[in-house]
């Protein structure tokens, strides 16, 4: 059974419509990646699933329950871990108090978070907002795993980093896969993304528009669908 | 261990509060031991506000009305005991008592109940409207009060003994000062407690991003429902210890300009910092003692003061003092 299930998705922004039918599932234990364009939806559809900006229609199930009509602190209390688009921490908490903030109990404690990322551990005590780009990402994921999610969902984690950086934050997300965490995933680098993928799903003006595994998703697929 | 810069002004301020009576006794001038109480006092209804606005960044503009609900429980209860009648509430009659700390569960509670009343209305804005919808809560009580003739109305209500706590002297001013004196540390270590606790990085990170802290799965709404009540506990404790120490109640302690001298205290003192609230309280009795002996529009320093810790020193007092907030 699915983990998460949209279908026919819709969402506006006001009156203007963003979403026109999304259809994308996750299964247990899977890596998805959500594909797309600037523009074409993917961030919409990850403010949907957790309710930030509400589904208009369609339906969204999440570990077997309808989740649309929910507040998004419940839905998150199912099992989402959110990794946002812009690494958004809590500038004016410290490393140890964003991790805390956001704990709930299962395999992943402050302890666990620190193996993960030992830059955090050296970090501690420093308020979010002094840290690096790269070292904010890091919170931002050691934030979401903090919540011990069924389903951690990141939206361009490795988005302007320093390439050292984005190898170690994929490294983690390999590191998860493996032990079989289910992950939805946004973002640019093709060549880290699709190794890392059992399907993909290509949005385009709002609907979905391809789904398969990531060896079908041929260069002239990726032309027609992502390129620029 | 280095002791930082911030825990050194704290342990100064604390000890010249507490050796400010004494010294004032030895010089013969019994009259600072109760500016040092009401400095004491102040500072605690300030450090509730400092709960809700430092932590919470939640702009109260009636922590008055938890104020005065404090001062009228102690001045309600003692007026009963003196008179010797019981309070008729409907369902139950309640003997009066001139216990302090009777009148002190009284009145942390009802500032509790009408924290949680207007809480549960005023949080569901942000912003300028939070401020304008707590400022009209606050007036409602302020005049309801004035309007309720069975005590006092606008001319308030006297306590004609002030209120005893057991094996303690009250009336003696240095006694009621330790007793004030000591809630003050306890409401300080509270909110030290409250603000390294998960519950507190919830409330401070609420503040900054309401969607963010959702999406990790806190209803933000219950924080700060949470943190406005006992911000509203604490403030009508010191409503309490307030009406006892000018052993008077009345209206003025519910009104707006009670409301904004909290406000100022905490800003003055500096926002968000434990110590804050207190450096906030004893700078503004010095400046309406020192300044208000001199001019009656002593307001008007105050306000250049306060102009002057807006624009030149964001972190209040311990800010100018201490640096920039530091954690762990």
């Amino acid at each position: 059974m699915s983990l998460l299930e949209i279908a026919e998705l819709e969402t506006f922004y006001g009156a203007s419509q963003a979403l026109f039918g999304v259809e994308l599932d996750v299964a247990e234990g899977e890596v998805v990646a959500l594909m797309g364009r600037n523009g074409m939806g993917k961030t919409t559809t990850i403010r949907s699933i957790l309710a930030l900006s509400p589904a208009r229609s369609g339906t969204i199930r999440f570990a077997g329950r309808e989740t649309q009509a929910m507040r998004p602190h419940l839905i998150a209390r199912l099992g989402i871990g959110l990794v946002p688009e812009g690494r958004r921490c809590f500038p004016n908490l410290t490393v140890a108090e964003n991790l805390s903030a956001a704990a709930r109990p299962g395999r992943w404690s402050l302890a666990e978070i620190n193996g993960l990322f030992p830059r955090l551990a050296e970090r501690r005590d420093q308020m979010a907002r002094t840290l690096s780009g790269g070292e904010q990402q890091m919170l931002a994921i050691g934030r979401a795993l903090m919540t011990n999610p069924r389903l951690l969902i990141l939206d361009e984690a490795t988005e302007g980093l320093a390439p050292v950086i984005r190898h170690d934050i994929w490294t983690v997300i390999r590191t998860l896969k493996a032990e079989g965490q289910s992950i939805l995933i946004v973002d640019k680098t093709l060549a880290e993304l699709l190794p890392s993928a059992d399907r993909c799903f290509v949005l385009e003006k709002g609907t979905t528009v391809w789904t398969g595994r990531p060896v079908d998703l041929t260069p002239e697929l990726q032309d027609r669908y992502l390129g620029v | 261990m280095t002791i930082s810069r911030e825990t050194a002004i704290n342990v100064t301020l604390a000890l010249v509060l507490l050796a400010m009576p004494f010294v004032a006794l030895q010089l013969g001038k019994p009259f600072y031991v109760t500016l040092a109480t009401r400095m004491a006092i102040l500072g605690l209804a300030a450090v509730g506000l400092n709960l809700a606005l430092g932590l919470g960044g939640l702009v109260s503009f009636g922590h008055a009305a938890f104020f005065g609900v404090g001062g009228y429980a102690a001045g309600i209860l003692a007026s009963h005991a003196f008179a010797g009648q019981p309070l008729n509430l409907g369902l139950f009659a309640l003997p009066g008592t001139n216990q302090m700390l009777v009148v002190w569960s009284v009145a942390v509670l009802a500032g509790g109940l009408l924290a949680a009343a207007i809480g549960m209305i005023s949080l569901r804005t942000s912003g300028v409207y939070f401020i304008m919808i707590t400022l009209a809560f606050a007036q409602m009580t302020y005049y309801f009060a004035i309007s309720w003739p069975a005590y006092g109305g606008e001319d308030g209500l006297s306590i004609t003994i002030r209120n005893v706590v057991p094996a303690i002297n009250t009336l003696i001013p240095i006694n009621y000062f330790l007793v004030c004196y000591a809630l003050l540390l306890t409401a300080l270590l509270i909110f030290a407690l409250i603000r390294g606790s998960r519950f507190g990085a919830a409330l401070q990170a609420s503040r900054q991003n309401e969607l963010r802290v959702a999406s990790i799965g806190i209803a933000p709404f219950r924080v700060r429902l949470v943190a406005f009540i006992i911000s509203g506990m604490i403030t009508a404790l010191s409503g309490a210890l307030y009406a006892d120490l000018n052993r008077f109640v009345s209206p003025s302690m519910l009104s707006w300009h009670m409301s904004g001298e909290l406000i100022i205290i905490v800003v003055l003192g500096g926002v968000g910092r434990l110590w804050g609230p207190v450096a906030g309280a004893m700078l503004f009795v010095v400046f309406e003692f020192v300044l208000g002996g001199l001019t009656e529009r002593w307001q008007f320093f105050l306000g250049v003061a306060l102009l002057a810790v807006v624009l030149f020193a964001r972190g209040g007092l311990i800010g100018f003092l201490a640096g920039r907030m530091r954690h762990g």
